[in-house]
């Protein structure tokens, strides 16, 4: 069953751009990946979905039900954590979260307190006093405290340590076992190839690509460089080798296919230095559209 | 469930009630202890007002009324009331969903399974139980200065319930007014100067009337319409003016919803 149906999604703000035709589902039980640079789209698209904004075009359907009409409905089964934290700043941790919990028809006290104490929060702290990881954190906690359904995330991990985010990446492992379905946004594609079972990359409010995550890795570039003295370019004209500039003492190039074949290179020569990394998301876009 | 978001809404508004509410207990209470003065030298008073221009007496309503009888009086300090009411509900109805967009907490409300419906609905009875706590204290506060230092003079108590009871036409349509205004920009950054500018532009305006006599731009001001000189003056409302500032009132609540609930959230960033 499709927990998130996309057809010819459109939002326009006045005139400019939100999303154009966008369209994609996503499976109960799935992790989806949603990339793009800022400012493709994703947090319109999200924002659609949770109906705090309204489509100009398009249809969307999320347990079956329309989005515009049923969104109340929609909702009670929604865990949402935007990029952006804010609450009521004068109110306490806990009143917060109870607030929060008070939408909801369960009794969700056990696991806000469950949460809560996975995520160390000080519960009788104010939040106008918590710092921006710790406003995350309350985020984390009061958008998975009533046990949804579905989950938005939407760049969940920028604030946090990564000692939390490994916490907060294990969570979601956790609710996903226990079939909630994720849709998590980012613009980092390591975090999204390390969770999501499928992606979507978005470019300029459109949808470039919906793939598998393997594939994707399999079609995805690294970026290398080498320092060394006295190097030959020649000798790294490799299949899979584009981008080739060298400069001075130091050569990159972008690679893609099976990495052992630059390894054995490298281990041939005296080199100062060596990095073999993931291209950042532009660059990765850049090769797409080549 | 039902009233959470009623519950906390009102909590967040106690503060600015009670503070509201005071200044106009002092306001009320300060003003009509000096009646006794007035009323004791009636004919010096009058004497001493005649000579002033007419027109700064037109603009305080001082023209039309006799501050040596309780209602006169009262209706003269009353403005002030007005004016402290008019801002009060103008910050409330700018306020009441403006500031979860000016402060980002719309997206945590919104996002939860409410329809934005009865987001609207609850918040618009918390502004009513808040504004209804503060008639409340107007009117004992009223009725305890009349007793305590009227010196037993006479008055019409059916004219003074119909001051009393005009301050909830003039509070509902500056809470109207402003939440409509406050749907139809883009984003309100700061309550304050838009609630003050719309009562004191109210204001202004019904003083101006007074002065230049004939122009008729008074009819948009509700001071005008709810005037507490002519209340006394008649012993009555004004009934067409009144009967078109519940219109204005149906209707900006009306619209409010409408708009709300066909309003899309800006993001935050």
């Amino acid at each position: 069953m499709s927990v998130i149906e996309v057809t010819n999604l459109t939002k326009y703000y006045g005139k400019s751009r939100g999303i154009v035709n966008v369209s994609f589902t996503e499976e109960e039980g799935e992790i989806f990946g949603f990339i793009g640079p800022n400012g493709a789209g994703k947090s319109t698209t999200i924002r659609l979905l949770l109906s705090l904004i309204h489509p100009t075009s398009g249809s969307a359907k999320v347990f079956g039900k329309d989005v515009v009409t049923q969104g109340p409905e929609i909702r009670r089964d929604i865990g949402y954590l935007p990029s952006e934290v804010y609450y009521y700043e004068g109110m306490k941790v806990i009143d917060l979260l109870k607030y929060s919990a008070s939408f909801y028809d369960c009794d969700c006290t056990k696991r806000l307190h469950e949460l809560s104490e996975l995520m160390e929060l000080e519960m009788h702290r104010r939040i106008s006093d918590l710092s921006y990881g710790n406003k995350k954190k309350v985020g984390i906690v009061q958008g998975l405290l009533h046990r949804p359904k579905l989950l938005f995330l939407d760049e969940p991990t920028a604030g946090l340590d990564p000692l939390m985010q490994r916490k907060f990446f294990n969570l979601i492992r956790e609710e996903n076992a226990r079939g909630v379905t994720v849709f998590f946004s980012s613009h980092i594609l390591g975090e999204v190839q390390r969770l999501c079972t499928r992606v979507g990359i978005i470019r300029e409010g459109s949808i470039a690509e919906i793939s598998d995550i393997r594939t994707l890795q399999e079609n995805n570039y690294k970026k290398v460089r080498i320092l060394a003295d006295g190097l030959n370019p020649a000798a790294f004209d490799l299949p899979g080798v584009t981008n080739l500039q060298t400069e001075d003492s130091s050569i990159h190039f972008f690679f893609k296919g099976d990495i052992n074949a630059v390894l054995q290179k490298v281990s041939a020569i005296q080199v100062t230095d060596v990095t073999i990394e993931e291209p950042t998301l532009e660059e990765i876009f850049m090769h797409y559209y080549e | 469930m039902i009233t959470n978001i009623y519950t906390h809404e009102f909590r967040a508004r106690l503060k600015s009630v009670v503070i509201w509410s005071l200044a106009m207990v002092i306001i009320i209470i300060f003003f009509f202890s000096l009646f006794p003065v007035f009323s004791d030298q009636a004919a010096l008073m009058n004497e001493f007002l005649a000579r002033y221009p007419a027109q700064l007496r037109a603009a305080f309503g001082l023209d039309k009324i006799d501050l040596s009888t309780v209602l006169g009086f009262y209706a003269f300090i009353f403005v002030f009331v007005q004016l402290c009411l008019a801002i009060q509900s103008s910050n409330y109805g700018f306020g009441l969903v403006s500031v979860e967009e000016s402060e980002l907490t719309a997206d945590f409300l919104l996002s939860k399974p409410v329809s934005r419906t009865r987001v609207m609905t609850s918040k618009l009875l918390a502004a009513f139980t808040s504004l209804a706590i503060t008639d409340v204290v107007i009117w004992v506060s009223s009725i305890a200065s009349i007793l305590l230092f009227g010196e037993g003079r006479d008055y019409s108590q059916s004219t003074l319930i119909l001051l009393l009871l005009s301050i909830v036409v003039l509070q509902l349509i500056f809470l109207g007014i402003g939440l409509v205004i406050s749907l139809l920009v883009r984003r309100v950054r700061s309550v304050t100067p838009y609630g003050l500018g719309l009562a004191f532009g109210a204001y202004i305006l019904n003083g101006f009337s007074g002065i230049f006599g004939d122009i008729k731009l008074e009819l948009i001001t509700p001071f005008k319409h709810l005037d507490p000189t002519n209340i006394v003056l008649h012993a009555s409302y004004d009934a067409p003016l009144v009967l078109l500032d519940v219109v204005v009132i149906l209707i900006s609540l009306a619209l409010s919803y409408w708009l709300y609930t066909r309003r899309d959230i800006p993001a935050v960033s």
